[in-house]
């Protein structure tokens, strides 16, 4: 049973522009009228930690208090001119991609603050990339439970499969975090992962 | 007049030139051949908390050194489930010493545009 815990942090992790944030502002918009962050088509919207406390998820009678943790996008590489194809000047792409580095290591850093890690992937992009295969592998030796989460399940070049195929020893779930698809069995498998925290 | 020709350089690194370094030792001989341009077929692999210390010292000198974008990367494990008992064995011994068995490419992004991995395979794309 569900007995009364402390605060679980929970963690959003993943690439950019995989859909951390849309997740996180959908869980909070849910569960406290609120929003965590802004979300953009340009990648690294999101360029420091940013949380929301007691966001308190009372789901057919199951009852946890959470800390959501919505992290920065984790990358390998980051060029300011992938920016200005966005139509931003150049002063703008430099700054936000120094941020974005510094976001990177500071999402990383905020890895051991953890009890629980949703791991959000692009359903629509490979999910062999080793920025994933980095951040499970990383969870898995820190003991710190996963959930997989296949965002973007609406759109036509979606593969769920590839991504239930790349991480076979993990619960994924597939939704849509824009139009709030799936999201029952999704708050299913988030208390299946607060049970393991 | 003759035209230019860039070249192109893969460095292979074994694994017993990584063994015995520590983890940030590791990590800055790998980033010192990256910042010369070249691509790394490293044998072996680095350790989870190896990586994400990577990526963290990558992010640290993106915008610090000049015309530095980061790095792409990839590993591929030999698939466990493939393998007979004997094949199992080697490969739980080889895990214990450290992935001696899996193949890491490490490459600076002002040269390779994407690595494109999947279980079997890794595709490199260049930069034109």
């Amino acid at each position: 049973m569900f007995k009364e815990k402390k605060e679980l942090s929970l963690g959003f992790y993943g690439p950019p522009n995989a859909g951390k944030t849309s997740l996180a502002n959908r869980i909070c918009k849910d569960w406290t009228g609120e929003e965590i962050g802004k979300v953009s088509k340009i990648p690294h919207e999101t360029r420091n930690v940013q949380f929301k406390e007691k966001v308190e998820i009372d789901y057919k009678g199951k009852k946890l208090t959470f800390k959501v943790v919505d992290t920065p996008g984790i990358a390998t590489k980051i060029d300011y001119e992938d920016f200005m194809k966005f139509k931003m000047n150049k002063k703008d792409a430099q700054r936000r991609a120094k941020e974005a580095t510094q976001g990177v290591v500071e999402a990383i850093r905020w890895l051991d603050d953890m009890d629980a890690v949703i791991v959000v992937l692009d359903t629509t992009k490979n999910p062999y990339s080793q920025v994933n295969i980095t951040i499970i592998g990383n969870l898995v030796a820190r003991k710190i439970p996963v959930l997989v989460v296949g965002n973007k399940i609406d759109l036509r070049k979606a593969d769920l499969k590839k991504v239930e195929s790349a991480f076979p020893e993990y619960e994924v779930v597939g939704i849509s975090a824009r139009f709030g698809k799936n999201m029952e069995e999704f708050y299913e498998s988030l208390f299946r992962l607060a049970k393991k925290a | 007049m003759a035209k230019k020709i860039k070249g192109l350089t893969i460095q292979f690194v074994p694994y017993t030139e990584i063994e015995r370094l520590h983890s940030g030792d590791r990590i800055r001989k790998l980033l010192n051949l990256v910042l010369g341009n070249r691509i790394i077929i490293l044998q072996g692999k680095l350790w989870p908390e190896e990586e994400t210390r990577l990526i963290e010292d990558t992010m640290a000198m993106v915008g610090h050194v000049k015309n530095f974008k980061g790095i792409e990367l990839a590993t591929l494990n030999p698939n466990s489930n493939n393998l007979g008992l004997f094949g199992k064995m080697r490969h739980g011994l080889a895990k214990a010493l450290g992935a001696q068995e899996a193949i890491t490419i490490i490459g600076p992004a002002s040269i390779v545009r994407e690595m494109k991995r999947d279980p079997r395979k890794i595709e490199i794309l260049m930069k034109k």
